[in-house]
């Protein structure tokens, strides 16, 4: 192998070389960049986002006092804690039925103002797309006082409704404007093809548009979701029930005791890490295109 | 309607009836419960609160509610020094996170941009802090940073800081400590902004660059950059309202302290409402942050010049 290498260094295969592999001109464009220039810099990036990670893992997943650096013998323990005593079981279920209701109030609303944005010229449309656009300088977290108020005035407050219906509303805005763009992606002539077959309206954007929607919705439910899943100054504001909180609450309440257990905050951060890696696994592949569809170029 | 529409056009060919024959509500009803929720839940808040503004009104103390004209305003500039330290600590925090963000955020995506083995993997890796919230980094980085068990204790046994204090209770090292911790989560953010738009650059001109001589720091600079001038105007300008409003972090990592070294202004407003309860002030102290930032944004924008060679 070696001396095979070597020997081209003899002038007469060198000469005959250059001329054939012209295509290999635009790879090299791209394949110019050192290796060492790669992977020597997205290695120290990648300790610095990987550490973290395997920290609280290690901290789960060893017993409690142990200082080891290795999680062995590994016990289960802090989860089987985290979970019953302290109340993750119930706070699980609560995070789940808010994300998902979050999610499809989101898309099914976003669709329909989307739709709308996207196909329509009507008076107030250019005022409509100002206070979308407005709305994302509104802080939600400078807004809780009136929230509150009104959760209160309607009965809401310990309610998962009022934490629902709260993160739907901060969501709607930018899923909004994504939904218009990627349906304004599709052209329009699809559909009115659909309405000359004897479809109406509805049924053409069933049959046709939603189809076609099936990356940039998925984006759009999943970044709902997983808002909703990881916000936590509505819950912890809104429910004072134990037995209502979320996910995030239950954190910031292992965070905020006087002696921290540890390993129980390790678990429960690991249980509310796995939904949202699970989303994001499943979604990977349509996050570039569904981004790139909509979100940055408008 | 529909009758008209028959009336006005009888020979049309049936794709234009049926267009036409569209309610002229559809749209209306289309965006009406979007609409709703917003008003209510939206602008009838931001509303209140510029009313309370103006109001004396702390359900504690009811017999000193009222109308108080512009004295909560008047309170926040002449006499709140904490207003101007947490609004100072707010650009701060803002501008170094955002900063920093952006460079480390660019700098990957140019990486994992390129063709290399393990791309797809290198990808999944570096994004993968992006998707957790901001509890469950303060939980982590509390981890981290915890004096008997956390990194800072392996780094005194060699010999890189000191046993004992954790990095999050002291005054000086509070601010590097939750910016390292913020950044963890936020660099991924502009990382797939920017590998998101990379794509849509045009291969041809690098290409006739590679042709004309271009180095690779003059094709980044005369091509890549400006290509990615208005997806970096429209991101830093999302996440510096992001970073300026968002409390979580703070909220649970340092709770604004140690001695309130770390309290933003949307922090000290949160405090103002819950632990205070004097709704009236932390109103008006909401509306100043309100008008900060839509002032600050319009700047932004305007300097940046945002989408004018598009226009």
């Amino acid at each position: 192998m070696i001396t095979k290498e070597a020997t081209p260094a003899a002038p007469a295969p060198a000469r005959v070389a250059p001329e054939p592999p012209r295509p290999a001109k635009h790879r090299r464009s791209w394949d110019e960049v050192p290796r060492w220039q790669i992977y020597l810099p997205l290695s120290v990036y990648l300790l610095f986002t990987l550490i973290p990670f395997y920290w609280i893992l290690l901290f789960a997943l060893r017993p409690a006092g142990s200082t080891s650096l290795v999680p062995w013998p590994v016990t289960f323990d802090h989860f089987e804690k985290v979970w019953t005593e302290r109340d993750f079981g119930t706070y699980f279920g609560n995070s789940v039925l808010v994300g998902v209701a979050t999610l499809v109030m989101t898309t099914v609303v976003a669709l329909a103002g989307g739709y709308a944005l996207a196909r329509f010229d009507f008076k107030i449309k250019r005022g409509f797309m100002l206070a979308l656009l407005c709305s994302q300088f509104v802080p939600g977290a400078l807004l809780l006082v009136p929230l509150f108020e009104i959760f209160a005035n309607i009965q809401m407050i310990n309610s998962l409704g009022s934490v629902i219906i709260a993160e739907t509303v901060f969501q709607l805005p930018l899923s909004m404007i994504l939904i218009s763009n990627f349906i304004k992606n599709v052209p329009y002539s699809l559909e009115e093809a659909a309405w000359v077959d004897g479809c109406n309206r509805m049924r053409a954007f069933r049959v046709v548009v939603l189809p076609l929607l099936r990356p940039g919705l998925i984006a759009v439910g999943s970044f709902a979701f997983v808002h909703s899943w990881n916000h936590f100054l509505f819950a912890l504001m809104f429910l004072n029930n134990p037995d209502k909180q979320t996910i995030p609450v239950g954190l910031n309440t292992l965070m905020s005791a006087d002696s921290v257990d540890l390993g129980a905050l390790a678990a429960g951060g690991i249980i509310a890490a796995v939904p949202v890696v699970i989303v994001f696994a499943f979604i990977q592949k349509w996050l570039i295109t569904g981004f790139s569809a909509g979100a940055v170029k408008g | 309607m529909a009758q008209a529409a028959a009336v006005a056009k009888p020979p049309a060919p049936p794709r234009r009836r049926r267009a036409s024959a569209t309610p002229r509500r559809l749209p209306y009803l289309l965006i009406a419960p979007a609409a709703l929720l917003m008003l209510g839940f939206i602008a009838y808040p931001v509303i209140s609160v510029f009313y309370y503004g103006l109001q004396n009104y702390n359900p504690t103390k009811p017999w000193r509610n009222g109308y108080a004209g512009f004295d909560n305003f008047v309170r926040i500039f002449t006499d709140d020094p904490q207003f101007w330290d947490t609004l100072v600590f707010s650009a701060k925090w803002v501008l170094v996170e955002v900063g920093l963000q952006l460079l480390l955020g660019l700098a990957l995506a140019l990486i994992v941009n390129q063709t290399f083995v393990g791309r797809a993997l290198g990808r999944a890796l570096v994004f993968s802090p992006w998707a957790v919230s901001g509890v469950l980094t303060s939980a982590i980085w509390v981890l981290l940073y915890n004096s008997q068990t956390g990194i800072t204790r392996y780094l005194a046994d060699m010999g890189i800081g000191d046993y004992g204090t954790s990095w999050l209770s002291d005054t000086t090292t509070v601010f590097p400590a939750a910016i390292v911790a913020d950044l963890w989560r936020g660099v991924p953010f502009f990382a797939i902004l920017i590998l998101a738009d990379l794509q849509s650059v045009s291969k041809d001109l690098y290409e006739a660059a590679e042709v004309d001589g271009a180095s690779r720091l003059k094709q980044f600079w005369h091509i890549t950059l400006p290509h990615l001038k208005d997806a970096i105007v429209l991101s830093t300008l999302l996440r510096a309202v992001w970073e300026f409003n968002n409390v979580d972090l703070l909220y649970t990592l340092t709770g604004g302290g140690p001695a309130g070294e770390t309290t933003t202004l949307p922090l000290y407003i949160a405090n103002t409402s819950v632990d205070a309860h004097d709704f009236g002030y932390a109103s008006a102290l909401t509306t100043v942050a309100f008008v900060v930032l839509l002032f600050c944004s319009m700047v932004y924008l305007r300097l940046s010049k945002f989408g004018g060679e598009s226009k």
